[in-house]
């Protein structure tokens, strides 16, 4: 018999009692879905409508998750975002307008190609500015929340209006690739292409993201941070240097989020990043702030709730968001999934 | 009488008195200085931004409240004059004030459901929620189109004193015709000038003492038996209230309503440039802001135009002076003040003036 089998608390392997799963914020999905299905009519225009909003959802995902780490971390709200998303869009145009010939070739892999080389050089662009972004313009003001919501508000008007100095003041049309076009029928639904590629793109982020956070070190450093930052930091982990990362990885996704909005809206506004920061925010409210799980659910719900409301009350749909945040929030103040510092 | 007039808050320093008394007499006797419809108009908005800025900063410099649903309630105060006028066929006074009236009512009912459910969250929270019901709201003005005329806003008649063909006197005063032009103007003066000074009366009552001590320590105020939410719930109605009739009286003068003029996401960063450069927490810093923003506003943007046509070849340079653009460099300006001039204007004046006295 050894030392430390003697001592009853030191055995090493007994796991920690488990967390209780909070799931009814996970059931929200579906059940919304189930719900709508009996007043769609038929179940042909349920499936449209619903892939129609999950492929939002996942588009408001993409934009928002970035936000809503950077948050958690370091207790930073940039209400610049919104400029990532439309400078996203916009160096997109740098690839895809020269490369349209490109675009109209009808084979799938090139279309595709070309797209991936606009995404990618978006989020390089935008990922080096929100580095930028993080040094020059946040970095002064950390732990002052009013400076914050003024400095980062200033930096949106700046980044907005040197789009148009760069790019000019009219809106760019942006058309998708030929084999993105169009819709495929399945059975009676009929759902568009691009709403398809949406949902994997979304579906592949959150997978990426779950999995780096979940399963690595630097993961497991980024949610002890949002946790709580000031032990991380104790334990003797650069906590800025992480911050600085995960800025720039959430503006990077800004940017793709950016081109695929712009592609699904096809046409192309300095206010666009603007108008979607509302979006933006009430996503990053309702889901918790800090949250990237909460994130998710929360774009899925919103997307979801504006779809279903435009086809059967249109009237309604206008002020939907704000109707399912004040619904949220009573029953959850803090968000759906609440971190600490939410 | 001054000293009462001005709550006690004198400018307390010799530049800032200069500053203010010039816009002062500058805005009281603008329409016999200059002739022409624009730089009335120009003095008409200076006048209703310096209240409108000053009711913003009742929240952002006093109580340290970020709200982005300021525009929401300076546009249901226009809205209110406009629909109450639009909507009778003979536009009288009665109509004009039951249109006020309700705007109010709806203003100060929004202001404290938002108050109610968004104050008890920290100042990010609650500036996103704003944020989110003031955008929703401004959709919602410019989808409802047979209510409000949607995107194109409603143009409107005023009751006959005030409109542009009515003559109070036959003769003509200092070489100007007393017209119903000149009549409107000097009620958004004197109704901003009263509306200013009861702003100046608020904070420099034991009530707007105690917005300060929320500000700087919310925990301190509530620990000395302060409910600094119920203060903060006040401020924010106050502000709303202030707002919309400074709505009001911008209606008034344009005889026309609409989302771009009143809701759009464009005044709400007007109004935060403003209160930055001109300073926080001071009330002098609206009137010396606004001033300066309206008037660059309009007269640099020949300035800019003149530079861009200069340097025509410059590719991108003159794309950056072109005078669409000149909220970049007020953008910048925004950026580099709020790092190295962060109480503004008037704060520094009266920082100089203080150092200069001691």
């Amino acid at each position: 018999m050894t030392m430390s089998a003697s001592l009853p608390l030191a055995a090493a392997d007994t796991a920690l009692p488990a967390a209780k799963p909070d799931l009814a914020p996970l059931l929200l999905v579906p059940a919304l879905m189930l719900a709508v299905l009996p007043l769609a009519g038929s179940f042909s225009t349920w499936v449209t409508l619903s892939v129609a909003g999950l492929a939002m959802g996942m588009m408001y995902f993409i934009m928002a998750s970035g936000l809503t780490l950077v948050f958690g971390l370091m207790s930073v709200l940039n209400f610049g975002h919104g400029a990532f998303v439309s400078v996203g869009a916009f160096t997109a145009t740098l690839v895809l307008l020269p490369m349209r010939g490109w675009l109209e070739m009808d084979s799938l892999l090139i279309n595709l190609g070309v797209l991936g080389l606009a995404v990618l050089l978006a989020m390089i662009v935008t990922g080096l500015l929100g580095w930028f972004f993080e040094r020059v313009i946040i970095m002064p003001v950390y732990g002052q929340h009013l400076k914050q919501i003024l400095i980062t508000m200033g930096g949106m008007i700046v980044a907005e209006q040197l789009i148009h100095v760069i790019w000019g003041a009219e809106t760019i049309a942006l058309p998708l690739p030929a084999a993105l076009r169009g819709a495929i029928l399945m059975g009676d639904a009929a759902i568009e292409k691009y709403r398809l590629v949406a949902v994997v793109v979304g579906i592949v982020v959150f997978v990426a993201m779950f999995l780096v956070l979940n399963r690595t070190k630097i993961g497991l450093l980024i949610r002890a941070g949002v946790e709580n930052g000031e032990m991380v930091e104790a334990l003797g982990y650069r906590i800025r240097r992480l911050f600085v990362a995960v800025f720039a990885a959430g503006s990077a996704l800004a940017g793709l989020g950016g081109v695929m909005w712009g592609l699904y809206k096809e046409t192309l506004s300095a206010a666009m990043g603007g108008e979607i920061m509302v979006m933006i925010f009430i996503v990053i409210i309702i889901g918790g702030l800090g949250s990237v799980g909460g994130c998710f659910i929360g774009a899925l719900l919103m997307a979801l709730v504006a779809n279903y409301a435009g086809f059967l009350a249109p009237k309604l749909a206008l002020v939907s968001n704000i109707i399912l945040m004040i619904a949220i929030l009573l029953w959850r103040p803090a968000g759906l999934y609440s971190t600490t510092r939410g | 009488m001054l000293h009462q007039l001005l709550s006690g808050d004198k400018p307390r320093s010799r530049i800032l008195s200069a500053v203010l008394l010039l816009i002062l007499f500058g805005l009281a006797f603008a329409p016999f200085l200059t002739s022409g419809a624009r730089p009335l108009n120009t003095a008409a908005t200076i006048c209703v931004y310096i209240v409108l800025v000053a009711s913003y900063d009742l929240l952002l410099g006093y109580t340290g409240i970020v709200s982005f649903a300021h525009t929401m309630f300076y546009g249901i105060g226009a809205y209110g004059i406009g629909l109450g006028l639009a909507r009778v066929d003979e536009p009288t006074w009665s109509a004009a004030l039951a249109g006020l009236g309700l705007a109010l009512l709806l203003a100060l009912a929004l202001a404290l459901v938002v108050g109610l459910f968004a104050l008890r969250v920290r100042a990010i929270f609650y500036a996103m929620i704003t944020l989110a019901v003031a955008s929703s709201f401004a959709v919602l003005a410019s989808q409802l189109s047979d209510f409000t005329g949607g995107e194109d806003g409603i143009t409107f008649s005023v009751p006959e004193l005030l409109s542009p063909g009515y003559q109070l006197l036959e003769n003509e005063v200092l070489g100007r015709s007393i017209d119903g032009k000149l009549i409107t103007y000097y009620i958004v003066f004197f109704g901003c000038l009263l509306l200013f000074l009861f702003l100046l009366r608020l904070v420099n009552s034991p009530f707007g003492r105690v917005l300060q001590a929320v500000r700087e320590n919310e925990f301190r105020a509530e620990a000395l038996g302060y409910r600094t939410m119920v203060y903060r719930i006040w401020a924010n109605c106050f502000a709303a209230l202030v707002a919309a009739l400074a709505g009001a009286l911008m209606a008034l003068w344009l005889r026309y309503v609409g989302p771009k003029t009143s809701l759009g996401f464009e005044v709400m960063t007007d109004i935060l440039l403003i209160v930055v450069i001109g300073g926080m927490g001071t009330m002098y810093g609206a009137v010396v802001g606004a001033a300066l923003f309206i008037i660059a506003q309009n007269y640099l943007k020949e300035l800019m135009a003149a530079g861009s046509s200069a340097l025509e070849g410059v590719p991108l340079l003159a794309n950056a002076l072109h005078p669409d653009r000149w909220m970049l460099w007020l953008g910048v300006l925004f950026v580099l003040s709020i790092y190295f001039f962060p109480i503004g204007i008037v704060g520094k004046l009266r920082l100089r003036a203080y150092f200069a006295r001691r």
